[in-house]
């Protein structure tokens, strides 16, 4: 595990030593490029903006009516807690349907447990390496008119899974 | 389907505090969480735009068309369907590429043309092939290779080091994309 976390710092910066050393190698203006990619990249940041404010308000609200430790109370009845945390579960079903909602449960979990805690890793991970599969779904198969979805659904669902038990397992050992 | 979530967890929320005399928390925190989310922004927009200025660059410099065409191979084998040089390949092979980036943006608009190319395929119109829940599994198996949305927001909620998900993430997600191959696989052998 500490090679894996060496490795997580390793990244980033190889990430960037590489794409702009590419740039340069290919005869680019990169820092023209990086600003017009970051104005993009900005402009993404403001479009989501409203729906974050609009989601996190949503959340908040469940929280402090304290719906949400009821639905946990709910939830550890069907898992036992020390296999996978109550909140855990909200994120991963939110999750198979929005992606923005169920960021929006995550970041209650880190302002709750905080961001390095073990749930605060675990929904790191999972989040991570999930993808909201009921919507991305709709939107292919509906743009060709495919009814009959044959094994895609049990592949997705049984990769998300893997995906999950995974985050869990590695969030321990972080 | 986020109308529906949304206006839910308003609705359930202010309902369950009129019953449990929380209804004072609940204007508190709906107004600190819209602050909150104001404050998560700034800091996205600080890692997000470094991001994809960065992006920018490789997108420039063809690093993008690069790895697609590296993909070839992979794309062999999990598609033996698809004719060699189908337009069908290269949706699929930039949408795969471009997820694994993050872009959204530029995956999406790729994988629905992959998606019309592998209609044209289609025999059974309205039922999906083979290739189809393949490419979709896979796409749904997560591909991304750094998450920097959930780096920026670790980084906004105190993390002493945002980045240390990056590995076990990348394993976490060769894991699910693994098993979603060999589920599609599996399946396209026994499913009728």
């Amino acid at each position: 595990m500490t090679l894996i976390l060496y490795l997580s710092d390793m990244i980033l910066p190889f990430v960037l030593f590489y794409i702009i050393a590419n740039g340069l190698a290919a005869g680019r203006p990169v820092y023209d490029d990086f600003v017009e990619g970051a104005k993009e990249g900005f402009g993404t940041v403001l479009g989501v903006m409203p729906t974050l404010i609009g989601l996190m308000a949503g959340v908040s609200i469940l929280r402090a009516s304290g719906f949400l430790s009821f639905l946990a109370g709910l939830l550890s009845h069907i898992i036992s807690e020390e296999l996978v945390m109550p909140e855990l579960i909200s994120v991963i079903l939110v999750k198979l349907f929005s992606s923005s909602a169920a960021t929006g449960l995550a970041l209650d979990i880190f302002s709750q447990f905080g961001a390095d805690s073990l749930p605060g890793l675990s929904v790191s991970l999972m989040l991570s390496c999930t993808e909201t599969i009921f919507y991305t779904m709709s939107v292919y198969f509906m743009s060709v008119k495919v009814k009959k979805t044959r094994y895609t659904l049990p592949g997705a669902l049984a990769a998300t899974a893997a995906g999950i038990a995974m985050s869990l397992f590695l969030a321990r050992r972080m | 389907m986020l109308n529906y979530l949304w206006a839910a967890m308003v609705l359930i929320g202010v309902v369950w505090g009129a019953f449990h005399g929380t209804l004072g928390d609940v204007t508190e925190s709906a107004l600190n969480g819209a602050k909150e989310a104001v404050s998560l922004c700034i800091t996205m927009l600080g890692i997000l735009s470094l991001w994809s200025g960065v992006l920018k660059i490789g997108e420039r410099s063809g690093l993008l068309k690069k790895f697609s065409r590296g993909l070839r191979p992979f794309i062999r084998f999990l598609f033996p369907q698809i004719p060699d040089g189908h337009p069908a390949s290269e949706a699929m092979s930039t949408n795969i590429i471009a997820n694994m980036l993050g872009l959204g943006w530029a995956a999406t608009p790729a994988g629905l043309k992959a998606m019309e190319q592998l209609d044209r395929l289609n025999p059974q119109k309205g039922t999906a092939t083979n290739a189809m829940c393949t490419f979709l599994i896979l796409n749904m198996s997560s591909l991304q290779l750094i998450p920097i949305n959930m780096i920026a927001y670790r980084s906004q909620y105190g993390s002493i080091n945002p980045a240390a998900i990056v590995m076990p993430a990348l394993l976490a997600t060769a894991v699910s994309t693994a098993v979603g191959i060999l589920a599609a696989k599996l399946l396209e052998r026994i499913w009728p």
